[in-house]
């Protein structure tokens, strides 16, 4: 158990400097674009000059940069963003309503992916260049190909327009349908809660077609890499060994292979995972899906920059919390990794 | 020098293997496109006609019109020669900064290796696409800036895998006997280390490509990068994105199937590419 | 012969590889009796790992029996399915294989392991078999068994981890055991203790065991009867003694010779082999002050081990000194600091009258003395650039040392090292793929002496090679040496060849050297404890002799 401990304690000391690194980062991205900061991060366009004067007196964009630094952690301590433009509100505000509704996304399609995508690589690995080997491998090979927006529009065409089985893709619930009280802000956990089975529907049909854009996205890595790694385990010569020995089939598969293949699939997982979140912009614009991406983007192309900064800070935090999980996960499945 | 290299490639190869016959074909084909683009495009691919807006493919206009009555076909050509260009740069400059940086960084170990991979992990801690957009934003909106964050974005992935091989054959005997024979450290580095490692990363750049493109036309999708009237598969699919709900469906697939195509010949031939540069091939 | 345990008939075993089918077994006879412990012994290439394994049919999926069969007890196992065979392996016939630490499940409890073998075949409950696990540990001379239950393999060292192996394998009492290599790459000492371990199992048991080796000696040691391989064949089988005693098959007979013995020396090696003359030169020595100069050489590494603690030697020009070690004792780091690639955290190294320690490795090869000093690598850890022709590899240093650039120059120079090694010419433009282990060895001394070094270091130059063409290496080394006057620094953990090659020899352990002198003296004579655990532990065979195993209960004689 203190293993345990001495692991995580060690993890997360580690990753002070990546975040450390990241606001430090962010901090010099935002003091380097063309324009005066203080103007974007008043509380809206139609600031007068005094008021502008008094945001760049709170930023301290008259003085020094390291006194800047330094006020600008304070202000990420109090959890202060600043303000959008555009929707005249807090960031963190909007920030903070939007992300339930891109994690749900994000989970859900990660969720499937694994579903799908784990066994194929297995069952492929297992035969290896059976039918089932050669249609994973192809499958693969295809799947990195498609761009997820080319995907998710033709998904779109395909469902809605074509076959009709698909709700319109705007948004994550039928405009007439209401809202659950909010637990989450996870519509589908949500509903559940609530024992609201219609409206569970509804956001579930909502969810179904971008949930699958983005987890066709990740399929094709994540179906190669459980592949590789379990082709990789099979030739190995502890299985060899466990052969020879005379163990049973299911005895084999459990913890000589499957044991030994999660640790690169788990790896795997987390760089699927993050590259996920930065596929979100893209799958939230194609389904109008009111998530944290959409928002920064929308801000972007407005020239907002405050929720951009807002939003690559989450990003930021939420990979490194990420990565810190997998870590750990790693540490704990694997005994050959040291605490040091 | 690109065509003399994917036709060497070809060359090489005795043993037919569609897959990467195919790739080169394709590979060669784009690359062609690309430069004589201008010369082969059948329309002015800038020249609107609002009279025969949205046609669908027909004799005319083999693959239709697109809302300003602009032939597709021509649009997805010329696309071709910009999409080419800034995958190619942005691989490019990556793949050079990230073989010396990691390269070297793998060799000597210690403090100033510990720091690099510090930073490269902090770097991977943008979702790159992310990180794209904020340096976009920060740099303005222009093809040049998207070049060079395609080409960050892209370099710890250089960096990683040039430190790992590089580290992993640092103690082999052929490397302490070039020291023996009178290489300094940094000759080693660049004449025998490096040029062993490029097999792996010759695969790492046409992935690359792949990605790249990728990138740029997801890019141009959500708005940064090259703006209309320019055509570029990125800005078309998101033009076509209005009218996907009524049924116009040539105006995605097309350059749906440019981009999944490119990507695709690229990839494999990143895997033959890797097969070609290994020396054991050799007979 | 009472029915043979395991018998193998006309067995042809083909592999498919890119360049068409690979015929690894070419009909194979072999026959075990119960209880009796056989030697298989080839060199690399022979097909006899490839023959146990068919006999427990884990072929590699590329691989396939085409002919002959496989009988246990009388029972035509050659195609049997794994429904068929998964009930026998481990509790009729089991098998041990090299490399013991990746042939255990790295993330999986030893303790957990040996109870999957054991509830493999009989019903036990998990705690029955957690008891029997421990028993097993204290079998194979764990010293805490129910501690070490609990470890992982990768906790433990290459000895114990073959011994875990061992318990897993006599789980169940098979009636055979294959063991393919058991030893190779554990030191000598462990593999004394490993091999003493084994076959005082198989006897207690009435096991039958067949030893898979390349290593002569070790199969003369511990079998009874020892059966030869070459290139998918048997050439030879007999008792052992007689088949050392009287070899029949020309291939036995240059086995027979390459293999040292207590009293063989470098001529006798190879025998009436054509490469090399018959009857070497006398020695040469130029001695006036030594050429090498060691004094209180310290290593400490940057995780704070001390790797040599305060080493001191000296090597006379045309001299030989052999540094013979187990693996840690820090032999391979002396040499690397004596050859200037690593630098020294203390202590000074002088050459021929200079310090050179004092001179950073990262700008030594910018002195005068870098072509003075050269290396020879051990084979395996990649000792050849994969993308340099030979000619390459040999001409680099022509190039960087000596300044030679035009073609011509190069091709003279590197043709002339080439014949001093006897490497054909037209090897020259080969890639080291296309190069057998001995043509790789031949070329990496060529690029060694090139430049006419005056101290040659030579890091385990032969241990990665088989035993025949070992024997021809160092031959070549020593005539060599006698030829040009230059001075050897040998590290090895073979005693054997020490023996042969080196005039001096410091004996390290833990980067301390325990005992040093004339080599005649040390091994006749050892005043270390250490030392004389050393030497006892080479399996040495004295041909015509009888050996140190008792055999149980062979019934007949031996066809």
């Amino acid at each position: 158990m203190s293993r345990v401990v001495r692991l995580i304690g060690r993890r997360l000391l580690s990753s002070l400097p990546a975040i450390f690194g990241v606001v430090a980062l962010t901090f010099l991205l935002m003091r380097v674009l063309p324009g005066d900061p203080a103007v974007f991060f008043a509380s809206g366009p139609n600031t007068g000059q005094a008021e502008i004067e008094i945001v760049r007196e709170r930023m301290g964009l008259n003085r020094p940069m390291g006194e800047q630094f330094v006020l600008y952690l304070r202000d990420l301590g109090k959890g202060d963003l600043g303000n959008s433009l555009t929707s005249g509100q807090p960031v963190a505000k909007d920030l903070a309503a939007r992300l339930p509704a891109s994690l749900e996304l994000t989970i859900a399609a990660l969720v499937l992916a694994l579903s799908i995508a784990l066994p194929l690589g297995f069952v492929a690995a297992m035969r290896p260049d059976s039918l089932v080997d050669q249609i994973v491998r192809v499958f693969c090979t295809l799947g990195v190909a498609v761009p997820t927006f080319v995907s998710g529009l033709l998904l779109i065409f395909l469902f809605y327009y074509l076959l009709g089985w698909a709700p319109p893709p705007v948004g994550r619930i039928d405009a007439f349908a209401s809202a659950p009280p909010s637990w989450s802000g996870f519509l589908l956990v949500d509903s559940l809660l609530a024992g609201d089975m219609e409206t569970f529907g509804a956001a579930l049909r909502q969810l179904v077609l971008p949930m699958t854009t983005m987890a066709l996205f990740v399929m094709a890595p994540l179906a190669r890499m459980a592949r590789a790694a379990t082709l990789a385990v099979t030739t190995s010569d502890f299985v060899r060994t466990a052969e020879a020995l005379g163990l049973s089939r299911p005895r084999i598969m459990v913890s000589y292979i499957f044991r030994n293949a999660m640790l690169p699939i788990l790896t795997t997982v987390g760089i699927v995972f993050s590259t996920m979140l930065g596929a979100n912009v893209l799958v939230e614009k194609v389904f109008a899906w009111p998530g944290i991406a959409s928002y920064a983007l929308d801000a972007l192309l407005s020239s907002d920059y405050a929720p951009v900064q807002g939003f690559v800070l989450l990003i930021a935090s939420i990979f490194v919390i990420l990565n810190l999980v997998i870590d750990l996960l790693y540490s704990l499945a694997d005994p050959r990794v040291s605490v040091e | 020098m690109t065509v003399a290299v994917a036709r060497h490639r070809r060359g090489l190869w005795g043993v037919a293997n569609p897959a990467t016959i195919v790739a080169c074909v394709g590979v060669s084909l784009l690359l062609l496109v690309a430069i004589l683009a201008d010369w082969i495009a059948p329309y002015d691919p800038l020249a609107s006609n609002v009279r025969i807006a949205l046609q669908p493919p027909g004799a005319q206009h083999w693959m239709g019109t697109d809302q300003l009555g602009r032939d597709m076909l021509s649009r997805l050509i010329v696309a071709t020669r910009l999409d080419l260009s800034i995958a190619v740069s942005a691989v490019a400059l990556s793949f050079a900064f990230g073989a010396v940086i990691g390269g070297t960084s793998g060799y000597l170990g210690g403090a100033a290796d510990r720091w690099i991979g510090r930073t490269v992990d902090v770097m991977m801690a943008f979702p790159l696409f992310v990180l794209a957009m904020a340096l976009v934003a920060a740099l303005g909106n222009s093809v040049a800036n998207v070049i060079y964050a395609t080409a960050i974005i892209n370099l710890p992935f250089y960096i990683r895998f040039a430190r790992a091989e590089v580290n992993m054959r640092r103690h082999f005997g052929w490397v302490e006997a070039a020291r023996a024979s009178g290489n300094s450290h940094a000759r080693v580095v660049l004449f025998f280390l490096l040029p062993n490692v490029l097999p792996g990363m010759a695969v790492q750049i046409s992935l690359n490509l792949g990605w790249a493109i990728l990138n740029a036309a997801g890019l141009s999708f959500i708005g940064l990068g090259a703006r209309p009237p320019t055509p570029e598969w990125g800005i078309m699919v998101a033009e076509a994105a209005r009218f996907i709900a009524t049924g116009k469906w040539w105006l995605i697939v097309f350059p749906g199937l440019m981009l999944t195509l490119s990507v695709l010949c690229f990839n494999l031939l990143g895997d033959a590419a890797r097969d070609a540069l290994d020396p054991r091939r050799r007979r | 012969m009472t029915d043979p345990l395991l018998s193998v008939n006309g067995l042809r075993v083909s592999f498919a590889t890119p360049d068409g089918p690979f015929e690894a077994l070419r009909g194979v006879d072999l026959a075990i009796a119960p209880g009796e412990v056989m030697g298989v012994v080839g060199e690399s290439g022979s097909g006899k790992s490839v023959t146990a394994l068919a006999a427990m049919g884990l072929l590699d999926r590329k691989g396939r029996i085409v002919g002959g069969e496989i009988r246990f007890r009388g029972a035509d196992i050659t195609r049997a399915s794994r429904r068929r065979l998964r009930p026998m392996r481990g509790s009729a016939f089991s098998m041990i294989f090299q490399n013991p630490r990746s042939a255990l499940n790295p993330v999986r409890r030893i303790g957990q392991q040996i109870g999957d073998a054991l509830r493999a075949h009989l019903g036990l409950s998990r705690a029955q078999a957690t008891a029997q696990a421990t028993e097993l540990l204290r079998t194979v001379q764990f010293r805490d068994p129910e501690q070490r239950m609990h470890s992982y393999p990768h906790e433990l060292s290459g000895g114990m981890c073959q011994r875990v192996m061992i318990a897993m394998a006599i789980a169940c009492q098979p009636q055979l055991l294959l063991a393919d290599e058991p030893t190779t790459g554990l030191d000598v000492t462990t593999q004394k203790h490993v091999m003493d371990l084994l076959v005082g199992l198989a006897r207690e048991r009435g096991m039958a065991m067949v030893l898979i080796t390349h290593d002569l000696g070790l199969a003369t040691h511990y079998c009874q009867r020892i059966a030869v391989m070459e290139q998918g064949r048997v050439v030879e089988e007999n008792a052992a003694t007689a088949l050392f005693a009287q070899p029949r098959h020309p291939y036995t007979r240059r086995l027979v010779l390459a293999s040292p013995t207590r009293e063989s020396t470098i001529e006798s090696l190879a025998g009436g082999d054509a490469d090399l003359p018959p009857r070497l030169p006398p020695a040469r020595h130029v001695g006036q002050g030594p050429l090498l100069d060691v004094r209180g050489l310290v290593k400490r590494f940057a995780n704070g081990t001390i790797g040599v603690d305060g080493v001191s030697f000296t090597i006379a020009a045309g001299g030989s000194l052999g540094l013979v070690g187990e693996s840690g004792s820090g032999k391979s780091t002396i040499a690397r600091m004596a050859s200037r690639l690593l630098d020294q955290t203390a202590g000074e190294i002088i050459f021929d009258g200079q310090d050179i320690g004092a001179v950073r490795e990262r700008d030594f090869h910018r002195t005068r003395w870098r072509r003075d000093i050269q290396i020879v690598f051990q084979d395996a850890l990649e000792s050849l650039n994969p993308r340099f022709t030979a000619f390459d590899s040999i001409a680099d240093p022509l190039r960087r040392l000596v300044g030679l650039r035009t073609k011509a120059s190069l091709a003279a120079e590197v043709e002339a090292a080439a014949r001093r090694v006897g490497l054909p010419i037209d090897l020259l433009d080969r890639l080291p793929h296309q190069l057998s282990g001995g043509q790789r060895a031949r070329v990496g001394i060529a690029r060694a002496i090139a430049v006419r070094p005056r101290l040659l270091v030579l890091d385990e130059p032969t241990a990665a090679l088989d035993v025949s063409v070992q024997a021809v290496v160092l031959q070549l080394l020593e005539r060599l040496r006698r030829e040009s006057g230059m001075a050897y620094l040998f590290i090895s953990h073979d005693l054997g060849v020490v023996r042969m090659l080196c005039e001096q020899v410091i004996v390290l352990r833990a980067g301390r050297i325990v005992e040093a002198g004339v080599t005649a003296d040390i091994f006749e004579n050892s005043q270390a404890a250490y030392t004389r655990e050393l030497l006892a532990a080479i399996p040495y065979f004295v041909p015509g002799s009888p050996t140190s195993v008792t055999p149980p209960n062979v019934t007949g004689v031996p066809a």
